[in-house]
């Protein structure tokens, strides 16, 4: 009897996979005129999520626990502001202000984390201020939009192209398209990976899911939940942090109202990849599929041309909306099995 | 030093307190730059108006204090915030509009509807939109933040859609009222005080107010005790709707015209701002109407300051950032233990001294 049962939680997983693929395929079939089935379209809704990807996989982090981060969207902001005037109106060295940013997300954590996990603060409200608190610092280091253009190693960078040996085509004008991921693409991958390595293996990823399954018995088992929730925070913001950086290679820019609303794109991304919202649950694997859906419904959008640009976030919405209530109805009947 | 325990203790201390230090600022900043030093509590009538900073921060603080009256009983009720305010009012603005120029209009002089079917169309959508919000905490068991979350993006997205994509103006005088004056006072006041006036009616005169508590303090005992805790529940977020709906509507019409993106923009903080600083735990149970509204007053009177002071309003953010962090610290039970244990051991090392 090898016969694995599936439980509510694979099968949330199994129903972002399957629907993550019928929207994909669909999309081919619909808009196959306009290039849809090539390898680069996949490629570019990677190129396009990269940031978020990284977001994602902190803020499952942050989910797993019970809480949640909504300040991720603010702080990409404050990122790809401060790299953006830094190395145009400061001069500054790219790598230098790379790790200025990521010291920034770490403190940034550092104080959330402390305001959630010892003064008990609930995590929406603390996020919450983080949040506004960071947008309004983007417009402490400047109101304008500025872009990057003078800094050789970070546009070079931001331009590198990968080139994939396989999935070549040839266009309408008889030239050849190699299909290309750039460097952010290998940064959230390597992220994804590491993430996915460390709440499989590691004692800190175990310590996360057993603070968000019951934050009692975690305590008696002899965990450091408030240590844990922490970390949990430093965690999202420090990945916000290389979200922030490989979102700013995609845009080269900075502006006030940049990344408005990423946040509720990474949670939309960990709830469709079948985390649960009341912790103890979840994968980085589903986010992952969770960020994929998100892409292909905004490429859909925007193949299709004459829909308005806000029938994406309806279409996400609306997803979240649906995934929630998938969610409540299996923990109804999980209980009602007790 | 019990004298001061029994002030510190009382329900309206943190609000009333804050109050008074904005106003201090306020003479402070007046008394420095060379004005008059109580220029801040003139109230003159100018052009057959009210004119002055106190009018003005009562006139522009209506919408989060008819939002703060919602929030304070979804926070009480369900232990959780709604976040989905601001998007609702804009959503509202936006249906409203919509309704009064006819679908797809941007600019018009005329009604195409009845004010009165418009301004209900609003606020209708209001109550929808905290139905839906209802329905997912009370009858769903969703934390009411991520319930909320889901309006909070997509209420805007579905206003710019009924909107076609446009800004609509309504400019016709009938629909300006609400946003402009009613004789000689600001209309925006009066809705803000009618609103008020009904809650605390409706709570003086009823036991909801006492349900609402009581499903908020233990949501089990209060079923077990008879009370229908979904329902009451519910009906908490659709109230706190209808407000966003009222908020809306004012908040539309003052500037005559319905702008999806930035109408309510950053209003949610505010109202949760009103109702912590209203001295209301944000972990629900027992809550105090008045606090919140001299709550949302309060910010008002800040957001005012600080515009006053030359802080530009992308930057505002940042200062009420710190006012909410510093606030719910303070209500924070770990720091509340830590300060008593303090006192204690103060209290001690006295008595080791005296003895």
């Amino acid at each position: 009897m090898k016969n694995k049962k599936i439980n509510s939680n694979t099968l949330l997983l199994l129903i972002t996979i399957a629907l993550f693929v019928v929207m994909y395929v669909v999309g081919c079939i619909i808009y196959s005129s306009k290039g849809f089935t090539h390898l680069q379209t996949f490629l570019n809704i990677l190129i396009n999520n990269a940031g978020l990807l990284c977001v994602a996989c902190g803020m499952t982090c942050v989910m797993l626990t019970g809480g949640i981060d909504i300040s991720v969207g603010s702080l990409i902001a404050m990122d790809c502001m401060l790299l953006a005037v830094g190395m145009e109106q400061w001069g500054m060295n790219a790598v230098v202000l790379c790790i200025i940013v990521l010291l920034i997300g770490v403190v940034f954590g550092l104080v959330q984390g402390f305001c959630v996990g010892y003064l008990e603060i609930q995590p929406f409200i603390v996020t919450m201020a983080g949040m506004f608190f960071a947008r309004g610092m983007t417009a402490v280091i400047c109101t304008d939009q500025v872009s990057i253009s003078q800094n050789a190693f970070f546009v070079g960078l931001a331009n590198a192209k990968i080139q994939i040996p396989f999935g070549a085509y040839t266009n309408s004008k008889g030239v050849l398209q190699i299909p290309f991921i750039r460097i952010p693409v290998v940064i959230a991958l390597i992220v994804l990976l590491a993430v996915f390595l460390m709440l499989r293996y590691t004692k800190f990823g175990r310590s996360l899911y057993a603070v968000g399954g019951n934050e009692q018995s975690a305590t008696m088992m002899g965990l450091d939940v408030k240590l844990t929730k922490l970390k949990a925070y430093v965690l999202s913001s420090f990945l916000c942090s290389i979200g922030g950086i490989c979102f700013c290679l995609n845009t080269m820019s900075g502006s006030v109202r940049q990344a408005l609303g990423l946040e509720m794109d990474a949670i939309a991304s960990s709830v469709i990849g079948g985390t649960l919202l009341t912790g103890g649950v979840g994968n980085v694997l589903g986010s992952f599929f969770g960020v994929l859906i998100n892409g292909t419904i905004s490429t859909l959008v925007k193949t299709n041309g004459k829909l308005l640009s806000s029938w994406s976030s309806i279409a996400v919405a609306v997803l979240l909306c649906f995934f929630i209530v998938l969610q409540s109805v299996f923990a109804k009947i999980k209980d009602s099995k007790k | 030093m019990n004298k001061v325990k029994k002030i510190t203790g009382m329900a309206l201390f943190l609000p009333v307190f804050c109050m008074i230090l904005v106003m201090a600022v306020n003479i402070l900043y007046d008394a420095v730059s060379g004005n008059f030093a109580f220029s801040f509590f003139a109230i003159s009538i100018r052009n057959g108006v009210l004119y002055g900073r106190l009018i003005d921060i009562l006139n522009r603080g209506s919408e989060i204090a008819i939002l703060a009256i919602g929030m304070t009983l979804v926070v009480s009720a369900s232990a959780g915030t709604d976040i989905s305010v601001g998007s609702v009012m804009s959503l509202a603005a936006s249906f409203c509009c919509m309704l009064l120029a006819g679908y797809g209009v941007s600019s018009t002089n005329d009604l195409a509807v009845p004010l009165i079917v418009g301004v209900l169309g609003g606020i209708l959508m209001g109550c929808l939109c905290g139905a839906f919000n209802g329905f997912l905490v009370a009858y769903l068991n969703v934390q009411p933040m991520v319930a909320t979350l889901i309006l909070f993006s997509a209420a805007r997205a579905v206003g710019l859609l009924l909107c076609n994509n446009l800004i609509v103006y309504v400019r016709n005088d009938s629909f300006k009222f609400f946003g402009g004056y009613a004789g000689f006072i600001p209309t925006p006041i009066v809705i803000a005080a009618v609103c008020v006036a009904i809650m605390m009616v409706l709570l003086k005169k009823t036991a909801l107010g006492l349900y609402i508590q009581s499903v908020g303090i233990n949501k089990k005992a209060s079923r077990i005790a008879g009370l229908n805790s979904e329902k009451i529940i519910f009906v908490c977020y659709v109230v706190c709707g209808l407000a966003a709906g009222i908020a809306g509507i004012v908040a539309s019409s003052r500037i005559s015209s319905a702008d999806s993106n930035n109408i309510g923009l950053n209003y949610e903080l505010d109202a949760i701002l009103a109702v912590a600083l209203g001295g209301n735990s944000l972990g629900g149970g027992k809550f105090n109407l008045a606090g919140s509204i001299i709550g949302a007053y309060t910010i008002q009177a800040i957001t005012t300051t600080l515009y006053a002071l030359g802080v530009s309003s992308d930057v505002a953010p940042v200062y009420k950032a710190i006012i909410v962090i510093i606030i719910v610290t303070i209500q924070a039970p770990p720091f509340k233990a830590y300060v008593k244990r303090m006192s204690a051991k103060r209290a001690l090392a006295k008595g080791g001294a005296a003895a």
